[in-house]
């Protein structure tokens, strides 16, 4: 693959006609500048787009965001739309971890007055939110909570004392997918959950406190309640070694459901099954679940946060309370309603290292954002800047009401490896004024910022793009990884 | 029998070969560990029987990781020493360990990405990606 396969639209839009490979179903379009795309061309991504536009049931195109990078099966950043129920389903197009997403929580401490306290409030988030390779989360469930996890999500922390109803009513689906089927998650899944729960993981997962460093939408910001100079926390994880082994299951599975259903796929990760097969079906109740325990999940980290914040600044500030500006997932699976060739259909948006961003007036929202549009969460890479933006109609008109996901990796983990030093990285990153906790350098040194595009980049093609709008820009003060 | 770490640009990716299929699965979990930096210590030694069937050498090699990357999250447990058996896409795995000393990174999940044994002058080689 190269630039010239790609049809240039505009100057933030690309497409990879139907007819780059006789396979191909649908086209693939691309949003990106000519600079960020260029950062791709060594990589597969482009050539994942096109695996993917094989499969069965896909409608519109297979849609690319500007934060892609090579994954596995389906490109990083890619949005794919299937008919439903007559189309497929595909977990490796989703990923193994189902519902890995961010939450943004607000506050009304200033940071200006807070500097001081960052080193301890990062050792009490550090203490609080559990992260690191298996660690087990801050509590463990048993056989029967579990089950009620999974088919409730947040519903069942706010049941328990970990949530609001304002948590509730400002998650992606109140917290809580409807359709979930716990008896079709494997047993070992659920082991592998019981303990996990109320946990970070490690690898790219964060507990991260922000200053809110620039607004860009005064009403957007109003409504989400983010003001100048406060501090914001972010969470990012997903449904840890549960989701893992739901994956696991059906992709495996799913090998043999592609003989069955006569499906032919360049690759064997893109594995999939019509939507209203048993076996399609399964593994959406098994993802819903998994995507419920994610939910859960984000909600009792955000509960441990709140604790450290009441720790650290009860006494000393005015307000030390967190207020949820929104969670939302990056890896899913939705069926959702959107205009395709001029008519409504139901389709299953296939969403993997893309945001839902859905715009103005959508179903689904909260009464304050159908006004403005969902907010949209994009977390920097460790020591650049993160950013909150909102859906727009042109996002529900091109994207299936998507955007990107983050700033997307360009550099390998074994180079960042070998370019960059764990200890001299967190040196760095505390004379730029940011606290870090990690458990791993190794680790640290692999999510270095130079491993990373350009976060503004991205997020100035999306706008650009009119895919999204910009609220407000955070800039990072203190880390927690695993 | 040896392996090669593959640059990724996000994830993991392993190639690994074998002279044959028992040697391939042996050799690719050890590539795993080693990209796992897991160490274990010498004592207790810890010994599990895994079987499973498959469709082919691919489910197989898929199958038996996945398998040691739950004992790795689950019981903190690494191994070492394989005897394999396969007869008819059937995997029967006596191995021998012991708990973890040190588990410097998470895989997620073991990938079917591109994922084909095929034979070469090494004997067989496969490209493995790991999720991480």
């Amino acid at each position: 693959m190269n630039i010239q396969n790609l049809t240039r639209i505009n100057d933030n839009e690309w497409e990879i006609p139907k007819s780059y490979r006789h396979d191909m179903r649908v086209p693939v379009r691309i949003f990106a500048t000519r600079e960020l795309l260029e950062q791709v061309m060594n990589d597969k991504s482009l050539d994942q787009a096109v695996n993917s536009a094989t499969l069965p049931g896909l409608v519109g195109a297979v849609v690319v965001m500007p934060d892609m990078h090579q994954g596995y099966g389906f490109p990083i950043g890619g949005v794919a739309a299937t008919e439903y129920p007559r189309g497929v389903i595909s977990p490796g197009a989703i990923g193994y971890d189902i519902n890995c997403g961010v939450r943004l929580l607000a506050s009304q401490i200033e940071f200006e007055s807070a500097q001081k306290d960052m080193d301890m409030l990062a050792t009490r988030l550090n203490q609080r939110c559990p992260s690191g390779v298996g660690k087990a989360g801050v509590i463990k469930v048993s056989v029967k909570e579990l089950d009620e996890v999974l088919d409730d999500g947040s519903r069942w922390a706010f049941k328990n004392g970990y949530a609001t109803q304002a948590d509730l009513a400002r998650t992606e689906e109140s917290g809580s997918v409807k359709g979930a089927d716990p008896a079709s998650v494997s047993q070992r899944a659920k082991q592998r959950g019981r303990e996990q729960i109320g946990s970070v993981g490690a690898g790219n997962h964060f507990v991260e406190v922000d200053v809110v460093e620039q607004i860009f939408d005064e009403q957007a910001a109003a409504v989400m309640g983010l003001r100048e100079g406060m501090l914001a926390l972010q969470i990012h994880c997903g449904s840890r070694g549960l989701g893992h082994q739901v994956c696991t299951d059906y992709v495996r599975e799913f090998q043999g459901a592609v003989r069955k259903y006569g499906i032919n796929l360049p690759d064997r990760e893109l594995v999939c099954a019509p939507l209203d097969s048993p076996e399609g079906q399964a593994y959406l109740g098994a993802m819903r679940a998994a995507a419920n325990f994610a939910f859960a999940n984000r909600q009792l980290l955000a509960h441990s946060a709140r604790k450290a914040f009441e720790e650290t600044f009860a006494g000393k500030a005015k307000s030390w309370h967190l207020h949820q500006v929104y969670d939302i997932a990056h890896n899913m699976g939705k069926i959702e309603t959107h205009e395709v060739d001029g008519r409504q259909m139901q389709v299953c948006v296939h969403r993997k290292g893309a945001t839902r961003a859905f715009g103005p007036g959508a179903p689904g929202l909260p009464p304050e954002y159908k006004v403005i549009g969902q907010p949209v969460i994009i977390p920097g890479s460790m020591g650049t800047a993160s950013w909150v933006l909102v859906g727009t109609e042109e996002s529900m008109a091109r994207s299936f009401g998507s955007s990107c996901h983050g700033a997307g990796r360009v550099m390998s983990r074994s180079k960042a490896k070998k370019t960059v030093r764990g200890d001299e990285l967190r040196r760095e990153l505390e004379q730029a004024g940011i606290q870090v906790r990690a458990g791993s350098m190794p680790g640290l040194a692999e999510e270095s910022p130079s491993a990373y595009k350009d976060v503004d980049a991205v997020v100035d093609t999306v706008s650009a793009a009119g895919i999204a709008r910009k609220v407000a820009r955070l800039r990072p003060v203190a880390v927690v990884k695993g | 029998m040896g392996f090669e770490e593959i640059p990724h640009t996000a994830d993991w990716s392993l190639r690994v070969w074998a002279d044959d299929l028992e040697g391939l699965l042996a050799e690719s979990a050890r590539g795993m560990y080693w990209l796992a930096e897991a160490e274990i210590v010498d004592q207790p030694r810890i010994k599990r029987i895994f079987e499973a069937e498959g469709i082919d050498g691919e489910s197989l090699l898929v199958a038996f990781l996945s398998e040691l990357v739950y004992y790795a999250e689950q019981e903190y447990a690494g191994f070492n020493n394989f005897e394999i058996s396969i007869k008819n896409d059937r995997l029967k795995v006596e191995m021998e360990g012991a708990p973890l000393k040190s588990l410097s990174k998470a895989i997620k999940a073991v990938t079917w990405h591109k994922l084909e044994i095929q034979k070469s002058a090494r004997g067989l080689e496969v490209e493995i990606v790991f999720d991480v």
